[in-house]
C-alpha cells in the first residue's frame, strides 16, 4: 500500500523556477534521508521533466509528495501541463529523439533515473508524468 | 453445565502456566544457552496473560476478531526475537504447540463430560493452529529481515577499493556484478578518487564468476564515469573464457584498457603516471 | 592566468545563465586568444542533458578557436548521474581538480608543438 505522508505543489512559470524547484525537490528528498546519489538522480530528473514541460507547454504544476511504502520512503513528482501533448509515446521514449532541438535524452534519460515512471498524454489536452524515487532505490 | 473453557482458562491462569513451564523445560528442545529460564517464564506469562484476558465464551471461535490483537501481537513480537536469537522453526513451532499441549492437558482435568471436553478441544484446537500460523508467518518474516540485513552488509563489505600506490587505485570485484551492486562499486570508487585525489582506478575482474552483456554494460559504466570525474580506468583479471564470451556476445571493450593480471595493470599504472619500478644492481660478492 | 582561461562555476545555473556563459566564454577565449579552458564544477550538484550539452558545446567552439576545455572537479553523484541519464560528454577532456586540469592542458600544448592533432585522450 502506498502512502502519502506529505503533500506540495508548485507552478513552474518562468525559467528562472527551475532552481527553487530544484531545491524544494533537494528538501523533500533529504527529509527521508535520502544518500546524495540517489538524490541527484532524483533532482536531475526532475530537470529534465521541468524543461520539457517549460520548453514543449510553456510551464506547469508539479506535485512533490513524500510517500512510503512497507518500510520503504520516497519521493513522487507529477508534472503536469496543458501543453500540445506527445503523439507518438514510443518515439518519444527513444534516446536521441525529440522534435524540438535538444539531446533527446529528457524523458527517456529521466526514466533510467527513477524506479517508477508513468507517463500519459492527450494530443491537444496536456501530458502528466509521474516519476517516484524510493530512499534507497 | 461446568464452567465455560475461557473461564477456566481465566482462574487457572497460574495453574496453566506451570503446566506449559514444566512441558518446555521437561522438552529436548529447549534451548538455554539462548535464553535463560526467567527469561522463558517471562516471555511465557505474558502470553498467557493476555490470551486469559481477551478471551471470552463468544470471541473463542471468532479468531479473526480483533480483540486478540493484543495475543498476536506479543506473539509476534516473540516469534520475531526468536528468529533474530537464531532458534529454529522447530523450536520455536514448539514453544506455541506446547502452550495447546498444556492446555488441553488442563480441560482434561476440568472437564469431566466427554461430550463438552470433545467441544472445548475442538476450540482451543482451532485458535492455538492460528497462533501456530502467526508464529511461523512472523518468524519468517524475520529470517527475512537477518538475511535482508546480511546482503546489504555482503554488499558493502565485498566492494573494498584499495589505494596499492600513491595516485593508484585498486578495486577487486568478487562474485556477480548486477546492478545494485554496480551502484555500490560506482559510489565507493569515485569518492575514493575524490578522497585520495587517484587518477589511475583498476578494477579486477578474477573474481566475477562470467561476464555477459548485462556485466560489461555495469563495467562500462563504471569506466565512463570514472573518466568523467577526470580519472583513467584499467580492467583487470580477464581469464581466457572471459575474453571468449565478450567477443562471442559481440562486446566493444576496445575504448578499455584490459590487462590479464593485476600485475600488468599495475605495470601499465606505473608507465601511464610515468614511474618505473626496477630491481637495484646488486654487487656480486667474491668469498 | 597565462594562456589558459579558468571559469569557477559556483551556483547552480538555469538555462539562460549557461546560455551566457556559452557566450561569454566563446568570446573571451577570442580576445585573450587563450589555449586552453578550464571549467570547474565541483560546486554545482546538477548537471542535466541541458548543462551537459552546454559544456559539451563549449568543447566543441573553442576547440574551433584553437583552446582545449577542461572540466574539472565533477561530483561522484553527477558523475554516476550522468552516465545513468546516458550522457558521457563526448569531446570533453576531464581532470579531478584545476591542478591536474592545468598539467592536462600543458602535456596537450606541448603534444602540439611535437607533433600534428592527437586525440586519444578524449573521453568516449
Amino acid at each position: 500500500m502506498l502512502m502519502t505522508l506529505s503533500k506540495d505543489s508548485m507552478s513552474i512559470t518562468r525559467e528562472q523556477d527551475l532552481v527553487p524547484f530544484r531545491n524544494r525537490v533537494k528538501e523533500a528528498a533529504v527529509k527521508i534521508g535520502m544518500g546524495i546519489v540517489n538524490q541527484t538522480k532524483l533532482i536531475t530528473a526532475a530537470s529534465e521533466l521541468v524543461r520539457n514541460m517549460f520548453r514543449y507547454a510553456g510551464g506547469g504544476e508539479v506535485l512533490i509528495e513524500i510517500v512510503s511504502k512497507g518500510r520503504e520512503s520516497g519521493v513522487r513528482l507529477t508534472f503536469a501541463d496543458k501543453g500540445p501533448g506527445i503523439a507518438n509515446l514510443d518515439l518519444a521514449m527513444q534516446d536521441g529523439y525529440s522534435t524540438g532541438k535538444s539531446l533527446g535524452l529528457g524523458l527517456p534519460g529521466a526514466k533510467r533515473l527513477v524506479n517508477e515512471f508513468d507517463l500519459k498524454s492527450t494530443v491537444g489536452q496536456g501530458t502528466t508524468v509521474m516519476i517516484l524515487k524510493w530512499k534507497n532505490g | 453445565m461446568a464452567s465455560s473453557v475461557s473461564q477456566l482458562l481465566k482462574s487457572n491462569k497460574a495453574r496453566l502456566l506451570d503446566l506449559w513451564i514444566q512441558k518446555q523445560l521437561a522438552s529436548e528442545n529447549l534451548r538455554d544457552d539462548l535464553m535463560t529460564n526467567d527469561e522463558l517464564r517471562g516471555q511465557s506469562e505474558d502470553l498467557i496473560g493476555a490470551l486469559t484476558k481477551n478471551i471470552t465464551e463468544e470471541n473463542i471461535d471468532q479468531v479473526e476478531s480483533n480483540q486478540f490483537d493484543e495475543v498476536f501481537e506479543i506473539l509476534s513480537g516473540i516469534s520475531l526475537a526468536r528468529a533474530q536469537q537464531g532458534f529454529t522453526p522447530r523450536e520455536t513451532g514448539l514453544y506455541i504447540f506446547s502452550l495447546k499441549e498444556a492446555i488441553l492437558e488442563l480441560l482434561q482435568q476440568e472437564i469431566k463430560d466427554t461430550g463438552e471436553l470433545l467441544t472445548a478441544v475442538l476450540k482451543i484446537n482451532r485458535l492455538l493452529d492460528s497462533l501456530g500460523v502467526v508464529t511461523f508467518e512472523t518468524f519468517i518474516k524475520g529470517r527475512e529481515e537477518v538475511i535482508l540485513r546480511q546482503t546489504e552488509e555482503i554488499s558493502d563489505i565485498s566492494t573494498p577499493v584499495i589505494q596499492i600506490w600513491e595516485g593508484i587505485l585498486a578495486l577487486p570485484i568478487i562474485g556477480t556484478l548486477d546492478s545494485s551492486r554496480t551502484q555500490v562499486v560506482m559510489e565507493s570508487l569515485l569518492q575514493k578518487i575524490v578522497d585520495t585525489g587517484s587518477s589511475i582506478a583498476i578494477l579486477d575482474i578474477s573474481g566475477v564468476p562470467a561476464v555477459d552483456s548485462l556485466v560489461a554494460q555495469h563495467l562500462i559504466k563504471t569506466v565512463s564515469a570514472t573518466r568523467l570525474m577526470g580519472a583513467e580506468c584499467i580492467i583487470s583479471g580477464i581469464r581466457p573464457e572471459i575474453a571468449q564470451t565478450v567477443v562471442h556476445l559481440g562486446i566493444d571493450l576496445s575504448n578499455i584498457v584490459t590487462k590479464a593480471s593485476l600485475a600488468s595493470a599495475l605495470k601499465h599504472a606505473f608507465a601511464m603516471n610515468r614511474m618505473v619500478v626496477r630491481r637495484l644492481e646488486v654487487e656480486k660478492k667474491t668469498f | 592566468m597565462g594562456p589558459f582561461l579558468l571559469v569557477t562555476i559556483q551556483i547552480d545555473l538555469y538555462d539562460r545563465l549557461a546560455l551566457n556563459l556559452e557566450a561569454d566564454l566563446v568570446q573571451k577565449v577570442h580576445q585573450t586568444g587563450a589555449r586552453g579552458v578550464l571549467i570547474d564544477i565541483s560546486a554545482v550538484s546538477i548537471v542535466d542533458s541541458f548543462m551537459g550539452r552546454i559544456l559539451g558545446n563549449i568543447a566543441s567552439m573553442t576547440r574551433v578557436l584553437d583552446a582545449e576545455t577542461v572540466v574539472v572537479g565533477m561530483q561522484p553523484a553527477v558523475a554516476i548521474t550522468l552516465i545513468e541519464l546516458g550522457l558521457s560528454l563526448k569531446g570533453v577532456h576531464t581532470a579531478l581538480d584545476v591542478e591536474r586540469g592545468m598539467a592536462l592542458l600543458q602535456t596537450k600544448l606541448d603534444l602540439d608543438y611535437e607533433m600534428a592533432d592527437d586525440d586519444a585522450d578524449d573521453i568516449e
